[in-house]
Formats: structure tokens, sequence, C-alpha cells
């Protein structure tokens, strides 16, 4: 590990809930006054992540406290994976292994709603899971490498000979932030039994950890998209950062514009989109090699 | 940080006409937009801090009301919404009704209104929050921990006031 991945990795433990914080509460507002709503506080996310980790613990059953501790180790290790320079798909499979903690989990307390939650939260990765790792499988194809910080020593931005790869990830990318569709085992939107299942049985700090990985992931999930945008060139991480904000905003937008989008929907055109905008530009990508 | 900055809600309809449901639900649209408080309303009792019944209670309810404040974890505070909740209303002598929500569990703010107005309603709510302040503050130095429903209907049995009953709280802890 060189002095800069190691200076990476810190700042990614250490300010990565602040930064998510503000991009989602951000996000919030944005998101009110497209509804016509003052919406809340720029902190809010960051308070209400204070707040659980300040009220009573409770849990179901002793397993579940550790299931979902080790949710959230497993996404934050993936992402200091991620910003340390290491492997794209050991970043990806350290990211399964976090959502498998967290339908563990709630599988665990036996409850029905949870199993629900749990169910469709397999559904969800079943759909989505295919699109992250071509993507990854496209980095390799356009730069030989899967190491990260091997990916951004390119000359050009990879958007450019990976446009469907990136397509793909901005669609998954609004599953993965749990916007749209509606009724997603987190959503974001509907705070009902039947939606909300996955963590229904979570409470205080147990639910703080889960928010805690929720952000840390989301992180994680904004340095891939940045990936497709670096290039050997320093200057090159403002136009990453710019095209993070962009594709934050779009996601707002297009959520609010269809939002009442179901899970069903995500399931039949998921594969459709990792199939057409994927497949088709990993086929290219092979034809013309690297 | 106060634990007020992110109050997060729970609406529960008891016996009500859902006239109360109807001004709760319009508290939470773009007019009177609760989230800018940082309200958010959540199905969910263990993501609960705020417990805002309606209508009165019941013999089938009365358990239903037990297990959703069981269930919130500390602090937790409980609004009555309406007349219905705080008494009874005018469905209090029907053979089915037991009373206001304070006949099953501890009762922090009465919010009265035949419909309870969203504004009347916030009102409470702002109220409420200053009591969860509270709770929280003494919960933080270990003087504080929430009656359970049965310890309520234990003390209700003591005494028939019902504040005080609610007031048994500190003094057990």
């Amino acid at each position: 590990m060189t002095v800069y991945s190691t200076a990476a990795v810190i700042i990614y433990l250490v300010f990565s809930p602040f930064i998510a914080c503000l991009f989602s509460g951000v996000d919030r507002i944005v998101t009110a006054r497209m509804q016509g709503r003052r919406g809340p506080k720029l902190m809010q996310p960051w308070y209400d992540i204070v707040k659980l980790f300040s009220k009573e613990s409770t849990s179901v059953n002793d397993i579940q406290k550790i299931l979902v501790m080790a949710h959230c180790f497993f996404a934050i290790f993936s992402g200091a994976i991620f910003f340390a320079g290491g492997d794209v798909l050991l970043v990806l499979f350290a990211l399964t292994m976090a959502e498998v903690f967290l339908i563990l989990a709630a599988y665990s307390v036996n409850a029905a709603y949870s199993e629900i939650g749990a169910q469709r939260e397999l559904l969800q990765m079943m759909a989505y899971e295919p699109m992250t790792l071509l993507t990854a499988v496209g980095f390799y194809l356009s730069t030989g490498s899967f190491r990260v910080d091997e990916i951004i020593n390119t000359e050009l931005p990879l958007v450019i000979k990976m446009p469907g790869f990136f397509i793909g990830f901005c669609f998954i990318l609004i599953v993965k932030f749990r916007k749209s569709p509606f009724d997603l085992s987190t959503s974001h939107h509907a705070h009902q039994e039947l939606i909300k299942g996955l963590t229904g049985d979570l409470s205080g700090p147990g639910y703080g950890f889960s928010e805690l990985a929720e952000l840390y992931e989301e992180i994680l999930m904004l340095g891939i998209a940045g990936l497709f945008f670096i290039t050997s060139d320093p200057i090159s991480f403002l136009w990453a950062f710019i095209a993070i904000v962009l594709i934050m905003f779009c996601m707002s937008l297009i959520d609010n514009i269809f939002p009442r989008v179901k899970w069903e929907v995500l399931l039949k055109t998921a594969w459709l989109v990792t199939l057409f905008a994927g497949g088709m530009n990993l086929v290219i990508l092979s034809y013309i090699g690297k | 940080m106060r634990i007020s900055k992110s109050p997060w809600l729970l609406h529960y309809d008891g016996s009500s006409c859902n006239g109360c449901d109807i001004e709760v639900l319009a508290a939470t649209t773009p007019r009177f937009d609760v989230e800018r408080f940082g309200i958010i309303n959540t199905g969910n009792p263990r993501h609960a801090d705020i417990f805002l019944c309606t209508g009165g209670v019941n013999s089938q309810n009365q358990d239903v009301v037990r297990q959703i404040y069981d269930q919130m974890p500390d602090p937790k505070v409980v609004l009555a919404c309406g007349i219905c909740a705080c008494d009874g209303g005018i469905f209090k002598d029907c053979y089915n009704i037991l009373g206001g929500t304070d006949t099953v569990i501890p009762v922090d703010v009465y919010v009265p209104g035949c419909a309870v107005r969203p504004e009347a309603l916030i009102d409470g709510v702002v109220k409420a929050l200053k009591i969860l302040d509270e709770k929280s503050e003494k919960m933080k130095r270990g003087e504080y921990r929430s009656l359970t429903s049965a310890e309520y209907a234990e003390s209700l049995k003591k005494t028939d006031n019902k504040a005080e009953a609610a007031g048994m709280e500190e003094k057990d802890a």
C-alpha cells in the first residue's frame, strides 16, 4: 500500500458517513422542492443516525445483533479495499457478503414481514448483481486489470469505451440508492411494514448499524461510478465529482417522475438492460480488444 | 445532539371515525410538510419515537395498542390525538369502548379536537418533542425507564388517577 492509498482509506473510513449524509441531505431537499415542499434540514440524515445510536438497545435475539454488525463491517471493508486500490471483483464479492449478512439477520428473527423483506432483497440482488459483475468484467476488458489503481491509470476516461456498462451501472445505482422502485425491501420512501420488512425487526443501534453500512455503501457505489471518469490526469477527479453530482440529480429526477414503479418492473427490466447495454458493450469490447 | 431533531412517528388508528386520520395524513402533505421538522411517518414501532394514537381503545384493539407501545424502544412519547383518543369522545358510552388511549398505556400529550386540526397536531408533536428530550436526558443519566404496558396496568390498579399512574415510572427507575 502506498501513502496515497493509505490516506484514501483513512479519509474513506472517517469522512464517508458525513459525505454520504451531506449527499442524501441535499437529495432529500431537492426531492422536497420537486414536490413543492420545504424539505428537512441539510444534515437530517446525520441527526437520524445519531438518534438511532442513542436509543435503547433492543434486539429480538442475540444472533441478529452480530449479523447486522457483520453486515456493517463487510460494507465498510469492501469500500476500504476499493479505496486502497484493490481488486474490483473482491470489492463486489465483499459487498455481496455484506448483503447476505443483512438478509440472514432478517431471516434470523422468524417474523413474517422480515421474511418477506428478505425474499424481496434476494430477488432484488438477483436482478442487479449480474450488472455489477459485468461492470467489473468491462473494466478488465478495457484496461487489462481488475485492480482499481491500475484501472485509473488510463489515458481516456473509461466511459468512452464503456458507455453501455455506464448506462447499465447507473440503472443499478437507482436500486442501490434505495430510490426506485418505491417498494424495494429497504426503500427510503414508504416506511411501511411490507416494504421496510428487511429492517423491520431492527431497532435502535441495530438499525443504526444497517443505516451506517448503507452510508458507506453509497460512497463505494459513487466511487465505482467515478471510476468511469477518472484517468491518470488529476483534474479528472473534478470531472468525476461533477459526473457524480449529475448522476445523483438524475436519480432524484427519475425517482420523482416515476414515483410508483413497483419491484416487478425492476425484475423484468434489470436483466434486459444488463443484456442490451452491458452485453452489447461487452461483445464490442471483446472484438476490438484493449 | 437532541433526539427531537429526528422524531419518527408511528400512527395507529384505534376506533377512530377516520376524521383524525385524514388530518394526520394532511399534516404530512406538502401544505403542512412535517418532514421539515425531520419527522418521518414510519409504519414500524421498532423505528418510532412518537406513538400517535387516534380514536378510542376498544376491547379488540387494546392488545394491539399495548403491543405497539411495548415494541417501541426508549425514549418514547405517546400522543393521544383527537377527543376520542383523549377520553373516548362520543363513543365513550358504547359497550365495546374502554375509553381513551390512557386506559391501556401512559399518555404524555393530549391533543383535543374533533377532528384534530393539522395545526393542533403539529403543536402537539412539538410539545411531545420537549418531553422526548427530557426523557432522553434522564435516560442518559440512567434515571429513567418508561413503564411497560403491564406495569402501567398495575399502577392503574393502585390509583384512579391516570396522570399519577403514568408518573410512577420515574419513582420506579
